[in-house]
């Protein structure tokens, strides 16, 4: 059973780092235009585009 | 108002300092269709001087400029993208509802926190079920597991539930009960009494059961925004396509963009030909046919010269004018319209939704039995009273109304999504129950039965010599009466040298004479002259030649007549209200079956009109396009505008039918009626379920367990019966 003095921390963890990693795609704006993030991959060359999002 | 990439203008107006020396301009892009338009945009400024970033939203059609406002002349970035082809809209997005996508955000948010919660919680609560009769798990694992359940719980329960508890709040203060009530008491006593339980060494812990319900819940809101949101996108699409800015002259000579919103009386107002006029006022230089049918319903142009008054929101068909502007905004024969619809909309604001319906009667039902069980069990039961009242917030818990909150959105949603891939767009939350309802459908004529567009009316005994000479003039004109002539006499060369005098007519030298077309004034003709037809009319003079009239009549959509035998034929009654003249509505009424019909209809008839029908018992669907409707489509019982309406009535409606068909309507009724029964489905599924849970709960033998699974069930049978009406067909 003292597996679990580290087990559930772990968890805890895991589960905390998927709910961080949500919040910050949705707060860079990474679900504003689905459609157009679809397509950009298609793109050839690597031009910079702006990470700017909020819109 | 105009396009920015038209005339060259300045869009200044729409720039916002964003700080830091930067600047931000935000554009419709009206014709971006493709994936490759993104690339085209966005490299036509990426290089420019002073551009700090663009990009290109494909979702929303929109553009955004950052710039260096000292570096970079939003002029010439403007022009940089309209040389490539796009038409561009500039706009301001605090006018375009931020705050509701905020509140999407918010609720996405709430959602992702509740749905970690959920997760977590479960880990350790199936570890519990699993252990419970183990003799692994003593007590002490058990309190432990509980009281991180309670530390991932209880905050998640505070966060993810205020939209519920705000609600519930609003409600209660107002002295009513919605849905929310019952969520929010099932869920606070649940994390209550689970904490007390916890703390006390209880047994049982509902904690899962507590950030579940919220979890669901919360889906089943997110669904409901995000329906909603699709169609909120489309409207404000369409809305910015129609009203952007007012081009006005400076003393200087200067044309300057402004927003419709910044006029002030006095100002010089530029309309250019087929152009909608911003403002009312009067006209001070040029001429035009002004088309007031938005406003009146009148589908006859008529002529107006400096002096004359004009109306906001009509359309000046071939001449450019300049307008002082007497009133604007709020001063507006637009604003009087706008607060003639609030008023008809009030009445409508009674409707209860089917859910609040349904919580009116389940909210006091639910608490008084939890109640009931709770001093039953005291009284009789020789329970104690920490026992009763864990057994009456399982009561509460289990009887949750979480299919219920289920019940109507995914029906909606599914409804909405179906109407919307056929062209129409619902608007109102309650739309589709409120179409479900009706027994009578009344249409406006101009625009929505009628393209809106003259057709010429084509009678034998027209002479094709004078067609095709009238044709060769008409074919040089923009004026809808002349395109409309020169369209049906076919492909002929157009007149040379054709001088065109705005609200009047034409004029050209045609084998050696000259011959002029236009109005009764233009061509002499005497005002006792029999007229060529009910509609439009436009004359043809020619030396030694009797003078030809054309007629017009309004071109009626191509399945107008196929809906009304369609509404007929599901036994409602179709009437027809119209603006127009008498003898144009007979004919149109006459050619579409229509018995029912009234012309000569001012907006405000219209209201009396549907107040009367709502009086003697109808629930009126109102179809109707245009300003002039507006107040009717409020005050109807439910209402749909085709989507080239006036930006305003398409507000008001409830649906709104893209493109030139009218039959979708036929389909939205249906989708309506079939959603209406899978609702009342679904809320006797969620009957039937806690009618067999319910005295499982009463009896005290729900553990935490059951209420999981029960609930998990429940919302999926809901679900899954919503689902059912995607396997319609809808035709």
């Amino acid at each position: 059973m003292t597996g679990l003095v580290y087990l559930i921390p772990a968890a805890l963890f895991l589960g905390l780092l998927g709910l961080a990693g949500f919040l910050w795609a949705l707060r860079n704006g990474q679900f504003d235009d689905l459609d157009g993030a679809a397509h950009r991959i298609l793109f050839d060359d690597d031009e910079v585009v702006s990470k700017d999002g909020e819109d | 108002m105009a396009a920015v990439s038209d005339a060259g203008l300045d869009p200044s107006a729409y720039v916002r300092a964003e700080g830091e020396g930067r600047a931000r301009l935000d554009l419709l892009v009206e014709n971006l269709h493709c994936p490759a338009c993104i690339r085209r945009i966005e490299s036509s400024l990426d290089g420019a001087p002073g551009v700090v970033d663009a990009r290109v939203n494909l979702s929303t059609r929109r553009l955004a400029i950052r710039f260096d406002p000292a570096l970079a002349d939003p002029r010439a970035l403007v022009a940089a993208v309209a040389d490539q082809g796009y038409r561009l809209i500039p706009f301001d997005p605090r006018a375009l509802g931020a705050e509701s996508r905020a509140e999407d955000k918010r609720l996405l948010v709430a959602m992702a926190v509740a749905g970690f919660a959920a997760a977590n919680v479960m880990l350790l609560s199936v570890a519990v079920w699993a252990g419970a009769n183990s003799p692994d798990m003593g007590p002490a694992t058990r309190d432990l597991f509980h009281w991180l359940s309670a530390l991932i719980a209880l905050p998640a329960v505070a966060f993810s539930g205020r939209p519920f508890f705000g609600s519930a709040l609003l409600a209660l203060r107002a002295r009513r009960l919605n849905m929310d009530v019952p969520i929010s008491l099932a869920v606070l006593l649940a994390a209550g009494v689970s904490l007390f339980e916890t703390a006390t060494g209880g047994e049982h812990a509902y904690f899962d059961a507590a950030v579940m319900l919220l979890f669901f819940l919360l889906v089943g809101r997110y669904l409901d925004r995000r329906a909603r949101g699709q169609a909120r996108s489309a409207v404000e699409r369409m809305t910015l396509l129609d009203a952007t800015a007012a081009l006005v002259k400076g003393d200087d000579g200067t044309v300057t963009a402004l927003p419709v919103e910044q006029l002030r009386p006095g100002m010089t107002v530029v309309v250019a030909p087929g152009d909608r006029v911003p403002v009312d006022g009067i006209v001070s230089q040029g001429t035009a046919s002004i088309d007031a049918s938005l406003v009146s319903g009148e589908s006859t142009p008529h002529d107006v010269a400096p002096g004359a008054a004009v109306h906001a929101g009509t359309l000046s068909l071939d001449g450019a004018l300049e307008i002082r502007v007497e009133a604007a905004g709020e001063g507006t024969l637009l604003a009087e319209i706008v607060r003639l619809m609030a008023a008809a909309e009030q009445s409508r604001a009674r409707y209860v939704k089917l859910a609040d319906r349904a919580a009116r009667i389940y909210a006091p039902a639910v608490h008084i039995l939890a109640l009931a069980a709770f001093l039953g069990w005291v009284a009789f039961g020789d329970m104690a009273w920490q026992q009763a009242l864990l057994t009456a917030v399982s009561v509460l818990i289990i009887t949750c109304p979480c299919a219920l909150g289920l019940a109507v959105p995914a029906v909606q949603v599914v409804a909405s999504g179906l109407l919307l891939r056929r062209g129409v767009i619902v608007t109102a939350g309650d739309a589709l129950e409120r179409l479900a309802e009706i027994d009578m459908v009344v249409f406006d004529k101009t625009g929505t039965l009628t393209l809106g567009e003259p057709r010429l009316a084509m009678n034998g005994e027209s002479d094709p010599d004078a067609l095709r000479i009238a044709a060769a003039l008409a074919a040089a004109s923009s004026h809808p009466l002349a395109q409309a002539l020169a369209r049906a006499a076919g492909p002929v060369a157009v007149a040379p040298e054709v001088r065109e005098t705005p609200g009047l007519g034409l004029e050209a030298e045609v084998d050696g004479a000259l011959v002029r077309l236009g109005s009764r004034t233009w061509c002499a003709i005497d005002d006792a002259a029999a007229a060529p037809g009910p509609g439009s009319e436009l004359w043809l003079a020619r030396p030694g030649h009797e003078s030809v009239g054309f007629a017009f009549e309004d071109t009626p959509r191509v399945d107008a007549a196929a809906l009304v035998a369609a509404l007929t034929g599901r036994g409602l009654a179709v009437a027809m209200l119209s603006g127009d003249r008498p003898a144009v509505a007979a004919a149109l009424a006459a050619e579409l079956s229509i018995g029912d019909w009234q012309a000569d209809m001012r907006p405000a008839d219209k209201v009396a009109r549907l107040r009367e029908l709502a009086a003697a018992g109808h629930k009126v669907l109102m179809v109707g396009d245009g300003l002039n409707d507006a107040p009717a489509l409020a005050a109807a019982h439910v209402s749909a505008a085709p989507a080239r309406a006036a930006d305003i009535s398409r507000v008001a409606a409830d649906f709104i039918l893209q493109g030139e068909r009218l039959l979708p309507l036929r389909d939205a009724m249906s989708v309506a009626r079939m959603a209406r029964r899978l609702v009342l489905q679904n809320f006797g599924l969620a009957f039937v379920y806690n009618m067999v849970a319910m005295p499982l709960a009463v009896a005290g033998f729900v553990t935490p367990l059951i209420a999981a699974a029960a609930m998990s069930s429940s919302s999926l049978v809901v679900t899954l019966n919503a689902l059912r009406l995607r396997l319609g067909r809808w035709t």
